[in-house]
């Protein structure tokens, strides 16, 4: 079965929990979790609603997987139309929660409507409750999830939370869990604020299941294990390096976005590598990195803990941070440092715990960061407006800012709007590096071409999780294809995205697809659930999925002119590297990529094509 | 030769597929609240430790037990609960000095370890090896051979 066929729907205006039958028919048709809870969310929510007003719709969702020792299977993710980008918003998250969810016997949980005073939810298995929140309102992440322990008197229990920034209506704020994991992108947290949620705090004792053929699933489970264990990546690079493997590789080939993308790579890249983590300090002799940790049921284990240097200018009288915690990951080491200049690594892993505690995402506020650095050095920004010197590479300025933007502080203010409003409010809006107002993540398009579409077609915004072109492009999985090129990137795409729809809907990591194909998850899929599911079944629903994200958007107001990149990278060829002269070749991939998948010149499904996907 | 399982909590990623394996093993379902082996989280220290019995010779659980439910496996030396003689007094619980025999009120009875009949289901499912089930009398010959390993000093011609 996989599912628990249980959706639980909380009216945040009334202040009812209620129980309810999952659809079974759209269970077969969108599987679970990202494909499944948007289904609900474009089934009940108008398009054009205000991310921020009661009407909009918030759901945490798990995947059939969830919970079962299928390697991974602890995702859930949260879907609501964005604040940040006013598309439809899909975050993923590990750690522990998603699994708690499923023991607590709920596929889903439905937010609506807001409530009148901040509450949290507390779920134990059956019994859902609104509680009062006013003791937590104003509280960080951890100092939440500390009180919630203390209050039920149960170590055991899993929360979800927002920070202040959630609160205070940063447009970027994460829904963090399990202390430092986050359904991190496009203000699902913002969101969640917007609804005076303030957490949800689960013990499940019920456990997954049932599962249609336990025996054949173990079986099935244990191969795919061992995929994963005998990869290259999966087996040793990431549990020894994490995503930060990444850093000198991608700086190499030119595809690092450097001080807002007016460089393509970054000669600190180095610094603030995942190589940089595990040296040890001049200054105290030891090294960042403490050890990997891995989320529910993952036998990979990418996962980063760390400890700051006690002697960093940023936490030298702050001893709350010198515990062991999360990062730096990839993409935060990235935002947080190439982005703006900064190869000050124990300034990124300050900036990046701060953005765990008060629960923004560390991308959107780096790049956002870039922005700004960028206007300061163009003069049109000045010292009196941020209230410090900016300039590209300062440390001090990023530190300070991170402590500023989840209060609201000052330019904190400012920052918490997220690159694309703060650039438009300046009047240089096309400094916003992101696509449909979300920050890019750490590809550069025009060194790697494919992740330029990827970016350009994604539907929460840029995001390289929905199509990671990457892994074909720069590591060969499954296929080698030449990173600066066009040509083949439009069917590329499609099938990263499709496959990635399904990995999404399953409730395992993306991450498994640097070792897995859909053949390594399809007979777990099938022995977890009832209903048949087969390679081609998958391969509709994927697609099917992506068709449905595309019209709440087209409804939602966006057209093709959003599937677009800003001109620096179409018009400012990169300086160095193997791309060197090269810009992204957006324009000529947007046709092909649109007749790939059965849409006509507008970025618009044909008839044809939703039939074919029963739509 | 008796064995013993070995916890070497320096490679625990906190992955629990020691405790879903426990929960399938024990009662044929995914279920980590029914698990007999518990991995702990110390955040702050950046350290997640699995935790389980360590088959006392000289067992707590055992000695106190009003009824003589609990037995010793002579084939692996667990302290093994029988179920059909236990009457879920607890005493048990109160005696062990490590927490690893607790009350399952769903049953009525307490559960522990009994060490999969000596095919531990924990130290299978371990992605990492920081759960063995090696030679009791030899715990510590991983650590051995790391250390002579290093003994190494002298030069060689070839090397």
């Amino acid at each position: 079965m996989g599912w628990t066929r249980k959706v639980l729907r909380v009216d945040l205006t009334k202040g009812t929990c209620k129980s309810e039958a999952l659809n079974m028919k759209w269970a077969q048709e969108y599987l679970g979790q990202r494909g499944l809870a948007t289904k609900y969310f474009v089934e009940e929510v108008d398009p054009k609603v205000d991310p921020l007003s009661p009407a909009n719709k918030l759901i945490m969702a798990t995947g059939p997987l969830t919970g079962t020792p299928a390697s991974t299977g602890g995702r859930y993710s949260v879907i609501t139309k964005g604040a940040l980008t006013g598309a439809i918003a899909c975050s993923n998250s590990g750690g522990y929660f998603g699994a708690e969810m499923k023991f607590a016997g709920w596929d889903m949980v439905i937010f609506e409507g807001k409530s009148p005073k901040p509450v949290y939810l507390s779920i134990e298995d059956d019994k859902a409750e609104l509680r009062d929140a006013a003791h937590l309102w104003g509280q960080t992440v951890w100092k939440t999830e500390e009180i919630i322990k203390k209050t039920h008197q149960d170590p055991q229990v899993r929360v979800c939370s927002i920070g202040r920034a959630g609160e205070n209506g940063v447009m970027y704020a994460c829904i963090v869990n399990d202390l430092h994991r986050a359904a991190g992108r496009s203000g699902v947290g913002t969101v969640m604020g917007s609804k005076n949620l303030k957490a949800v705090a689960i013990r499940g004792t019920k456990g997954a299941g049932p599962i249609k053929d336990a025996k054949a699933f173990m079986k099935a489970a244990a191969a795919a294990k061992k995929v994963l264990a005998d990869n290259a990546v999966t087996g040793q690079g990431l549990p020894t390096y994490g995503t930060q493997v990444l850093m000198n590789v991608i700086n190499e080939m030119g595809g690092l976005p450097t001080r807002n993308h007016r460089d393509v790579q970054f000669e600190d890249a180095r610094k603030i590598s995942a190589e940089a983590m595990r040296e040890k300090r001049p200054t105290d002799g030891k090294a960042q990195l403490v050890t990997n940790a891995a989320c529910f049921g993952c036998t990979i284990a990418c996962g980063r803990i760390s400890k700051m240097d006690e002697g960093h200018f940023s936490v030298a009288n702050k001893p709350e941070y010198w515990g062991a915690s999360g990062g730096l990951e990839y993409e935060a080491a990235w935002a947080l440092g190439a982005a703006n200049g900064v190869g000050d690594l124990e300034a990124l892993q300050y900036a990046n715990l701060i953005c765990n505690e008060d629960g923004y995402d560390p991308i959107t506020f780096g790049a956002t960061v870039g922005a700004a650095m960028e206007l300061y050095e163009m003069g049109i920004l000045t010292k009196e407006q941020i209230g410090m010197d900016a300039p590209f590479g300062s440390a001090q300025a990023l530190v300070k800012l991170a402590e500023m933007t989840a209060k609201g502080e000052g330019f904190g203010k400012e920052l918490g709007l997220g690159s694309a409003r703060l650039c438009a409010k300046y009047g240089k809006p096309e400094l916003s590096m992101g696509v449909k107002k979300q920050e890019f993540p750490a590809y550069d398009s025009r060194g790697i071409q494919g992740m330029g579409l990827a970016y350009a077609t994604s539907n929460r915004g840029a995001c390289h999780l929905r199509g990671y072109t990457v892994a074909s492009e720069v590591f060969g999985i499954p296929v080698k294809t030449d990173p600066l090129v066009t040509e083949g990137k439009a069917d590329l795409v499609k099938a990263f995205q499709d496959a990635t729809s399904v990995f999404d809907s399953a409730g395992v990591c993306v991450f498994t697809t640097f070792a897995w194909t859909m053949a390594d998850l399809q007979p777990q899929l099938d022995a977890a659930c009832e209903g048949g599911w087969s390679m081609e079944k998958l391969a509709l629903v994927g697609e099917r999925i992506w068709n449905m994200e595309r019209q709440f958007n087209n409804a939602a107001g966006f057209t093709a002119k959003d599937d677009d990149l800003p001109p620096r990278l179409k018009t400012e060829a990169a300086k160095t590297g193997p791309a060197k002269g090269l810009v992204s070749g957006i324009d000529k991939m947007r046709p092909e990529y649109y007749k790939a998948r059965g849409w006509d010149e507008k970025g618009v499904p044909t008839k044809e094509t939703l039939s074919r996907l029963g739509l | 030769m008796q064995k013993s399982l070995y916890i070497d909590a320096n490679k625990c990623t906190g992955c629990l597929q020691c405790e879903m394996a426990c929960s399938y093993e024990n009662y044929g379902v995914f279920n980590i609240s029914k698990s007999r082996i518990k991995v702990f989280n110390f955040e702050h220290a950046g350290r997640k430790v699995p935790y389980t019995c360590t088959q006392c010779a000289e067992a707590w659980c055992l000695h106190a037990c009003p009824v003589d439910a609990i037995k010793i496996d002579a084939l692996t030396g667990a302290k093994v609960v029988n179920d059909a003689t236990c009457v879920g007094c607890k005493v048990c619980t109160i005696a062990c000095p490590f927490g690893t025999i607790n009350y399952v009120v769903e049953t009525g009875k307490v559960q522990k370890c009994d060490l999969c009949g000596g095919d531990p289901a924990c130290a299978s499912a371990c992605p990492t090896a920081a759960i063995t089930y090696v030679d009791a009398n030899w715990t510590g010959l991983d650590k051995m051979q790391q250390w002579a390993g290093k003994t190494d000093t002298q030069p060689r011609a070839n090397g």
